[in-house]
């Protein structure tokens, strides 16, 4: 590839991120009356509302605030939580450790799950098991995160059975891989709301390459056909649920939101809708800002993996 | 195919992938293509089920209220008792009978998801139409915002906002509907691409028509079947959200009856009042379900055939 196309890609993700960074700052600015009388409430004394106001900065240019903000997220310093007064990043890096090690469970049982099923359909096409998944993984998508997280809580936790804590308690400074009970089914959860999606594409781009004239000519030369599906077709079919496992991890960044708060796990997710409880915008802000980061890198990641394994997009640029 | 389109296409239920370009292209259907393929979607098991089952959740949301034994707020037992002769499905953790509140809390989702719905529908489909018909810098400039809006998650957008101005029930039909829109319009764009090159456009150029004359008269009767599969796309996923911001907490005030809200108030009690929780997920489950049924059984019907096969 090219280095041009590369930094082109880069580019473009860069400028997306400035952008996001100005609608996030601009949330700031939305807040009706001031931020500080927001926070204090309306019978703080005008005293307290002024030492915040210029504590928060709020007397200066929106300019000036603006670039004192970006230029405190670029050397990870994301200000003061407005709720506790402790920097956000004490405040969340733990809490970030516990979030990817969510996505990380969720998505190395997810992705190959996915991908498989995928294959699977796609060989057994329009026989009785296809159509079974086929039905099963409609419906599923359909769910929202937090209907499957109730639904697993009902089955597994309460009602049922009572193989899994209803929420994910963690003592203070423990780290969620130190108990990993507790990641069960939130883990399942993401699984479940993922799988369907990646899997129906994988199973449409599977169908395509296996009618596809190499596939037959691989057949016709006696290849096992062991062979040519994991040789041949899969590493073709693979592309396009690329691109769709990425958007899924993106998406992740915003389903844990819901997944974390149902089983109260204490990740970004629950923090994000505590902050938002207690109108901290110095945390909403973070955490909206590392999402965003988080969507823009794997688009870029995608695009990239894509342009690599696809020779023909690989040799495009010259 | 470049990358970018795999991207466009390959994105949500997996649906928009299946749908685009397929549209009859049957020159006296030309202004119906709606009706032909609502009639086609008719004609399939799961677009029945799906519709059944909306019809019967959308009752139970509207007339509910009128055959509830007690009023949503009034306490009519002790706090997550079982369910009994007064309270049918028992009461929730403030004491309030779980049928009642259940029979009212359907309609505020409901209407929101369908406003958000339109919202996002319209303002999507504009934006992707007239950014096909442009094909200049217009068309560079509307698909950047797009990125922009693109690279929050939806519910992250939505508590961004909700931080910043309040739990306003306008202001999450609003963002909602402002979640959906990028996502609307790129589907909207790659459909309207295909057909802003054929002949037709071209005529009505040639005869002076005006330009957004074209684009609402001659682009957007003939992208009506991945218009209508976003349709329901889009509303399966407003429920989905809306629900969800009810549910954690910023949505619905208390002591409205909402089905999002129920399952937050009674959560903790979930062991001892298990029915609390459970009516109203099932109720949005079987919301989404039926939306995604209809959804998907367009889609086939848009297609013309079976997902998968030839086209």
């Amino acid at each position: 590839m090219s280095s041009k196309q590369l930094l082109k890609r880069i580019g473009l993700g860069l400028l997306t991120l400035w952008l996001v960074s100005l609608v996030v700052f601009a949330a700031v600015i939305a807040l009706p009356g001031d931020a500080a009388t927001a926070i204090l409430g309306k019978e703080a004394t005008p005293a307290r509302v002024a030492a915040l106001r210029e504590q928060l900065h709020l007397n200066d240019s929106l300019v000036t605030q603006y670039t004192q903000w970006l230029k405190g997220i670029l050397t990870f310093d994301f200000g003061d939580s407005a709720a506790t007064q402790q920097p956000v990043t004490q405040l969340l890096s733990d809490r970030v450790a516990n979030s990817a090690f969510l996505v990380f469970v969720a998505s190395i049982i997810a992705i190959p799950l996915s991908i498989l099923m995928g294959v699977w359909t796609a060989m057994k096409r329009d026989k009785p098991a296809d159509h079974v998944t086929s039905n099963v993984t409609l419906v599923l998508a359909a769910l929202p995160e937090f209907v499957i997280g109730m639904g697993l809580i009902l089955i597994f936790a309460t009602g049922l059975f009572h193989w899994f804590p209803a929420v994910s308690l963690l003592a203070p400074g423990e780290k969620a891989w130190e108990d990993p009970q507790v990641v069960i089914l939130p883990a399942a959860t993401l699984i479940i709301a993922v799988v369907p999606y990646v899997s129906r594409i994988m199973r449409g781009s599977m169908i395509e390459v296996l009618e596809s004239e190499y596939v037959t000519m691989a057949r016709l030369k006696g290849l096992p056909e062991r062979q040519v599906i994991w040789r041949h077709a899969v590493p073709n079919a693979i592309v396009p649920a690329i691109q769709v496992t990425a958007l899924e991890l993106a998406w992740m960044a915003g389903g844990i939101v819901i997944v974390e708060f149902v089983f109260q796990y204490p990740g970004i997710g629950a923090s994000l809708v505590d902050a938002v409880n207690n109108r901290d915008m110095p945390v909403v802000q973070t955490v909206t800002m590392l999402a965003a980061a988080v969507y823009v890198i794997l688009n870029l990641a995608a695009d990239l993996a894509t342009i690599l394994v696809t020779p023909r997009l690989r040799t495009a640029g010259r | 195919m470049s990358t970018d389109q795999t991207v466009d296409t390959a994105v949500d239920l997996g649906l928009e992938a299946a749908i685009e370009g397929h549209a009859p292209v049957d020159e006296e259907l030309r202004g119906h293509q709606w009706l032909w393929i609502m009639r086609r979607a008719l004609g399939l098991t799961r677009t029945r089920i799906g519709l059944g089952i909306v019809i019967l959740m959308v009752l139970i949301a509207v007339f509910g209220r009128f055959v509830a034994p007690h009023s949503p707020t009034e306490f009519v037992a002790v706090p997550n008792s079982a369910p009994s002769g007064t309270a049918l499905f028992g009461a929730d953790a403030l004491g309030r009978d779980v049928f009642s509140r259940w029979l009212y809390g359907g309609l505020t989702v409901l209407w929101m998801s369908a406003a958000a719905t339109a919202l996002g529908i319209v303002v999507g489909t504009g934006v992707g139409l007239v950014a096909a018909y442009s094909r200049n810098w217009l068309d560079d400039v509307l698909m950047r915002g797009n990125d922009v809006l693109l690279s929050f998650p939806a519910i992250i957008f939505v508590l961004l906002a909700v931080s910043a101005v309040g739990p306003k029930l306008w202001l999450i039909v609003l963002t909602v509907g402002f979640t959906h829109a990028p996502r609307v319009a790129r589907v909207m764009r790659g459909a309207g691409q295909e057909v802003v090159e054929r002949d037709f456009i071209k005529a009505a150029e040639v005869v002076g028509e005006k330009r957004w004359r074209i684009v609402a008269g001659e682009l957007l009767p003939n992208v009506t079947s991945p218009l209508l599969v976003e349709i329901g796309l889009r509303m399966t996923y407003s429920i989905a959200l809306v629900a969800a911001v009810s549910f954690i907490g910023v949505g619905l005030q208390p002591p409205t009856a909402d089905w999002g809200l129920m399952i937050n108030e009674n959560r903790l009690s979930i062991s001892v009042q298990p029915w609390a929780v459970f009516l109203p997920v099932i109720a949005i489950g079987l919301l989404t379900v039926g939306t995604n049924l209809i959804t998907d059984g367009v889609a086939r019907a848009a297609i013309g055939l079976d997902r998968g096969g030839k086209s």
